[in-house]
């Protein structure tokens, strides 16, 4: 009954495969080998990581979460993301597709290692957990007086 | 090894290349049918109600929306799994939905559809006498 146009549009998937193999192509072993705790690129939540002079930005694309069952913890720089997703579907129906993601999941991610895991806020809005985590402060390079 | 570099370059230069292309995301979806419709879930976070467009013109319904995500100034990407914040996704529907009775709903990025069948052809029981 629901038959869907093969439009031009690019497959979540095909697009985290599609961005591997240039990060490949561009990198390939010239680049810093990938963290020991990073997973698969296609599993979820999906996450962008962003940086600037003062503080890092970690985006997770998972909606539908309820806030309150995550499990968001910062040890030094290494950040740990857990919580569980439940996609629920009424008794006595007749289903046609389930692909969105049902389950617990768990992404650890390793951040720059000036963060200040006592500066820490997260929200969750839209389906997008925001976390902000402050870098500290550069260490003022000491000057040393010639006598 | 010299031809190894060469062989890279030519690779990045082809991606960099590349016009820039209008790409959409494909939500993942749960659709599912129960006596008064067909309901559809979609995943779009990210977006908010007035990001998004539930269109239907004659028999495609096309769901497109937009990922607003609050970056700050200077910002450079260190890590991303989400390349395009454009979504888009169309299905063929069948004659008995009632297309101006479908009902939308968005929250916490979850866009919820219910397409209601045409209350005629909705089972009725029969009682027997």
């Amino acid at each position: 009954m629901f038959n869907y146009l093969t439009g031009f549009d690019r497959d979540l998937f095909e697009q985290f495969d599609r961005m591997r193999r240039e990060m490949d192509a561009l990198f390939g072993d010239l680049g810093t080998p990938l963290g020991i705790r990073s997973s698969t690129a296609g599993s979820f939540p999906a996450i962008n990581i962003g940086v600037s002079p003062k503080q890092v930005d970690i985006y997770v694309f998972a909606a539908g979460l309820d806030p309150a069952s995550l499990d968001i913890s910062l040890q030094q720089n290494l950040l740990s993301i857990a919580g569980e997703r439940k996609v629920e579907v009424p008794e006595g129906t007749q289903v046609y597709r389930r692909e969105r993601f049902n389950g617990s999941f768990r992404r650890v991610i390793t951040l720059p290692e000036d963060v200040d895991p006592d500066q820490v806020s997260a929200n969750y809005r839209d389906g997008v957990l925001h976390i902000t985590v402050q870098r500290r402060e550069e260490r003022q390079p000491r000057k040393i007086e010639v006598k | 090894m010299s031809e190894n570099k060469a062989m890279k370059t030519a690779e990045s230069t082809q991606v960099q290349a590349r016009p820039e292309q209008e790409i959409s995301l494909r939500p993942p979806v749960d659709i599912y049918e129960d006596a008064s419709g067909i309901t559809l879930k979609a995943d779009l976070p990210g977006v908010s109600k007035d990001r998004l467009s539930v269109q239907v013109e004659g028999n495609n319904l096309t769901i497109e929306a937009q990922a607003v995500i609050d970056m700050p100034e200077g910002m450079e990407p260190l890590y991303a799994d989400v390349t395009a914040t454009k979504f888009r996704r169309s299905f063929s529907l069948s004659n008995e939905l009632e297309t101006d009775k479908i009902q939308a709903e968005m929250k916490d990025g979850v866009l919820s559809l219910h397409l209601p069948k045409r209350a005629e052809l909705q089972p009725r029981k029969i009682q027997v006498q």
